[in-house]
């Protein structure tokens, strides 16, 4: 069982890792914010699946932390670094 | 019995995440990829936390399964409607065909 | 280890190190903003592998929280990027001996690290566990053995809020216009949620992965997030009731500290009978007065006390 929930986790991060290509390809900020918002909760799932793996319920409570700040970045970064105007914000590349 | 539900649960689970990344790297705008995140927002990681509640026989644990699963929907969805509102007001049109 | 153990840890320091690459060296500083966050995200579940899930707690509460909030508050105060001409970075020759002296150093700590005593003081600190007044190792060292650390990393962060708010008032003016129904409903859900896990990890703290610092980032995370949804603070805590709240942690770990010193003859010392109960009111001061402080950061400069007309 405990391979079972290695390969999950495994299975994940894997996955995150090719989703950070959206993060290198943009093209809009909005586009990247949205990678970060699924490795947050593939970190969630991660966690859970590790431990699922080792047992230590310490793991359930880092996970618990990371669900309820899950709404921060993206909070954030709508109110206070998207400027109101629709400049363009790529710095200056058209996609 | 049980248990083989729990990994059924979790095996569907991490395929949703799959759609997800899939579809965050393959849709074409902004809109369409906030679907197909907020399909691991909810319905993946529902899955996952459903097939590790099975496993566990612990009532508190599987309480703070269900509980990591609400807040990361209720964050999701709001996630998804201020980010779409956000990109509507920096006048990124919705794709179309 | 197991293959996938292998596999999995090898694959998280890939990710890892893309990360760092790309959150030092993007060419768009969103970009690097969103790395660094994710960076921490895969730092926590690091520390998870290295069994440290204390650890893990702290970098999950702060570096998912606050330390990304703060970076994306401060981009967006920076206003539209300007770009210089963009530049190839390609591997130079001249970069070879940074290279070399890259991999010598990492040599040399992995030699140092390998050459430390196995246990280090484990031991030492399980051996002192029955005199700590609590039952988590981690928690004893921070605020008993080590209590010293753990005031002066305290008086750090008090003097980081100080010498922002030298520079000036707050800038919470320059939020944005986007009407957001949705956010107001959120935080009203999640802020007594983020009071309750507050506690719940100072309570765990006693006996467990938890503590004062985790909880303080929480506490912090959701009083930001109150006032990204609009939130003010409130008229009559600004002035001396908020000064009080930022320095009211270190306040009380001094006061039981010279405490210690007239009840037992040394600065810091417990005496082991109340042990139990002082930690817990350090701990509980410090969580609050860290969330209060690292709000405060958030703030960028002290409320000002009387305002004019609608807040």
């Amino acid at each position: 069982m405990t391979v079972f929930y290695l390969a999950g986790a495994l299975f994940l991060l894997g996955n995150v890792a090719v989703a950070l290509a959206r993060v290198l390809r943009g093209p809009t900020a909005a586009d990247r914010m949205l990678s970060g918002e699924l490795m947050g909760t593939t970190a969630v799932a991660v966690l859970l699946l590790l431990y699922g793996a080792t047992g230590i319920e310490a793991l359930l409570d880092v996970a618990l932390v990371f669900a309820i700040l899950a709404a921060m970045a993206v909070v954030t970064f709508v109110r206070r670094t998207w400027p109101e105007d629709p400049v363009d914000d790529n710095g200056g590349e058209t996609p | 019995m049980i248990m083989m539900a729990g990994t059924v649960l979790i095996v569907l689970g991490l395929l949703f995440f799959l759609s997800g990344t899939v579809g965050l790297l393959r849709f074409p705008d902004v809109f369409t990829r906030l679907h197909a995140l907020s399909k691991a927002d909810t319905l993946a990681l529902g899955l996952v936390c459903a097939g590790l509640a099975l496993h566990a026989d612990d009532g508190a644990l599987q309480l703070k399964l269900l509980l990591i699963w609400l807040l990361v929907i209720v964050s999701g969805a709001t996630c998804s409607s201020l980010i779409a509102r956000a990109a509507l007001a920096h006048g990124i049109r919705p794709w179309q065909r | 280890m197991h293959p996938v153990e292998v596999t999995f840890d090898a694959l998280l320091l890939f990710s890892m190190v893309v990360l760092a690459w790309q959150g030092v060296h993007a060419r768009n500083m969103f970009r690097a903003v969103v790395s660094f966050m994710m960076f921490g995200l895969l730092t926590a579940v690091a520390w998870v592998r290295l069994e440290a899930p204390d650890i893990a707690l702290a970098e999950a509460s702060l570096g998912a929280g606050l330390t990304g909030a703060l970076l994306l508050a401060t981009l967006g105060r920076l206003g539209p990027e300007r770009r210089g001409p963009r530049r190839r970075r390609a591997m130079k020759l001249s970069m070879l001996p940074w290279l070399a002296l890259g991999l010598v150093g990492t040599t040399v700590l992995l030699a140092v690290t390998l050459s430390l005593p196995a246990p280090g003081l484990g031991e030492a600190v399980l051996a002192a566990m029955p005199a700590a007044g609590v039952d988590s190792p981690v928690t004893a060292v921070l605020l008993n053995f080590r209590a010293w650390d753990t005031l002066l990393e305290i008086g750090v962060m008090l003097l980081a809020v100080i010498a922002l708010w030298s520079l000036g008032q707050d800038v919470l003016a320059s939020t944005s216009r986007l009407p957001a129904p949705a956010l107001p409903a959120l935080v009203r859900v999640l802020f007594p949620l983020f009071v309750l896990s507050t506690f719940y990890l100072l309570w765990r703290g006693g006996h467990g992965p938890g503590g004062a610092f985790p909880a303080g980032a929480l506490l912090a995370a959701g009083l930001v997030l109150a006032l990204l949804a609009g939130a003010r603070v409130p008229e009559r805590m600004r002035g001396a009731p908020l000064r009080w709240a930022v320095g009211g942690g270190l306040f009380a770990f001094l006061i039981v500290a010279v405490g210690g010193m007239w009840a037992a003859g040394a600065f810091f010392a417990y005496p082991p009978q109340h042990a139990s109960i002082l930690i817990a009111i350090v701990e509980i001061a410090a969580g609050l007065s860290i969330g209060v402080m690292l709000t405060a950061l958030f703030l960028g400069g002290e409320p000002t006390e009387v305002r004019r007309g609608r807040t």
